[in-house]
């Protein structure tokens, strides 16, 4: 039986009256991409945020390994975050720190946690390494270019090796190109540190390549599950309209 | 009925506003002496704050010596008191203006850069990378930032008040012959401990209001790229009033004490 990694059941979330999620679930399984796709404003952001803590939930239960962060304190929440990384929709680089400082800056307070003798500058560089912009850690992120920005990000996502990884609208904001060479660093990053992916996108290039199983977020709900395969060949008319391009 | 409405909702979005900085305040103190403490990054925000307002505090503070001094100079001339001139350059600076003025020019280089710093970094989802990250920005962040300004503003104004003196000397030596020893002299002659030390209390209030200002509204900034200009400009308007109203408070309080 696979290994149930990260469980979402029931969540729901408003802002007032408004019904952002209305009892969406999930099963994340140990070394699988999950795509979870829909229009924008679907929710699908409110929901990566209520998986790392930094929305609340209105009610549900989100569990990964076998912890309820709806229950956690800041600390233990603290130490659970290290265990996920994260990847924004807009990188999220700080804009003041060079990129050996964007990267080192989660080592701080976890140097730990990760079982090297490496040195952090090794450990930084290494990370870049892996996305190939080892020549860019001197710079500022506002000297890289949009595709740059978000290997970067990607690179420190991952410095704390963690075992899940969220990634929010990984190819937004990038041409077709850069999008392809995201998505394969995905590919390629995923068989090095056999890493579970949560992937959210409306991208279907993108899940295409990357999913191993798909979700449908429609109305604030699961609308439905399965492979890329069997969703693009619905006869769903809403299905048919993620496909239909 | 409108406008009955529109001052209802205005109000209760004041109170609601005032409620909230509060919270963010005692969270500051809250936080403030709890581990861990990120020496490092207050020490670059105090180097930030006076390396980067130097300039701007010298020359102000210099040019407010000497206009104050040149705009005095006739009237006491009239009548015959222009021997009082240090004396009274030197109260009102050190005891008033020189906190006020400069404190206010520190609102708008230090407040609003940090509303625009924290706002921008909030719309750009930093903060939010840096909680997930394992690192509370609150502590990072904010906490950095208002310890900085308390400890820093009171050094500036002290140096803002130095140039002022300073300034206020010169044109005593150009146009009075008055010697600088004896300027000064007479500077620290009229200067009393009680003059001091609640302008230099003062200060470290208004210090911590540009900080807590500040970080609040950039913190707590919304609505994207137009939220970070309303955050630095929210900032200012909000740190200014409330830099008078502790003013007020303290002078009210000096009169009472001293």
């Amino acid at each position: 039986m696979r290994e149930v990694i990260l469980e979402i059941k029931d969540l729901k979330k408003s802002f007032g009256e408004h019904q952002v999620l209305n009892g969406f679930n999930l099963k994340l399984y140990k070394g699988e991409n999950l795509v979870v796709m829909g229009k924008s404003g679907s929710g699908k952001s409110v929901m990566i945020k209520c998986l790392v803590g930094l929305m609340a939930a209105s009610s549900g239960s989100i569990k990964i390994k076998d912890l309820d962060i709806t229950s956690l304190g800041q600390k233990e929440l603290d130490v659970l975050r290290t265990e996920i990384g994260f990847l924004f929709q807009g990188s999220a680089l700080y804009d003041s720190m060079t990129v050996r400082e964007n990267l080192a800056f989660p080592l701080r307070r976890n140097r730990d946690k990760i079982n090297t003798s490496q040195t952090t500058e090794e450990i930084v560089l290494e990370a870049l390494k892996n996305v190939g912009l080892e020549h860019t850690i001197d710079l500022m992120p506002s000297e890289l270019s949009g595709g740059m920005q978000r290997r970067v990000a990607l690179a420190r996502a991952l410095i704390l090796k963690p075992k899940i990884i969220l990634y929010d609208e990984p190819t937004t904001g990038l041409d077709p190109i850069t999008s392809k060479e995201i998505i394969q660093l995905m590919g390629t990053i995923q068989e090095t540190y056999k890493t579970s992916s949560l992937i959210i996108t409306h991208d279907v290039d993108c899940a295409r390549v990357i999913s191993n199983r798909m979700i449908l977020l429609i109305d604030g709900t699961n609308y439905i599950e399965g492979t890329f395969e069997e969703l693009s060949k619905s006869g769903d008319p809403k299905v048919k309209a993620f496909f239909k391009n | 009925m409108n406008g009955i409405k529109s001052i209802s909702v205005k109000t209760k979005h004041f109170f609601e506003e005032i409620g909230d900085m509060s919270y963010f305040a005692i969270r500051f103190f809250k936080e403030v002496f709890s581990a861990p403490f990120e020496w490092k990054e207050l020490i670059r925000q105090c180097y930030q704050m006076g390396n980067r307002s130097f300039i701007l505090v010298g020359v102000t503070g210099f040019i407010l010596g000497l206009v104050f001094t040149l705009q005095s100079r006739p009237t006491l001339l009239q009548f015959g008191a222009v021997s009082w001139m240090p004396s009274m350059v030197s109260l009102s600076i050190i005891r008033e203006i020189g906190p006020v003025i400069i404190a206010l020019i520190c609102a708008g280089r230090i407040g609003s850069g940090i509303g625009a710093e924290l706002g921008s970094m909030k719309v750009t989802e930093q903060i939010d990378a840096m909680e997930v990250s394992g690192t509370n920005p609150f502590k990072y962040l904010v906490v950095t930032r208002i310890v900085a300004t308390t400890l820093m503003l009171p050094l500036l104004i002290i140096m803002g008040d130095a140039i002022a003196l300073f300034g206020s000397a010169i044109i005593e030596n150009l146009k009075g012959d008055v010697s600088y020893i004896l300027y000064f002299n007479k500077v620290f002659d009229a200067l009393k401990f009680s003059d001091i030390i609640p302008a230099t209390i003062k200060s470290f209030f208004f210090g911590f209001a540009i900080g807590l200002v500040g970080c609040y509204k950039g913190f707590n900034c919304s609505k994207g790229t137009v939220g970070v200009g309303e955050a630095s400009n929210a900032a200012v308007v909000y740190t200014s009033m409330l830099l008078f109203i502790i003013d007020f408070i303290a002078v009210f309080l000096t009169d009472i004490f001293y």
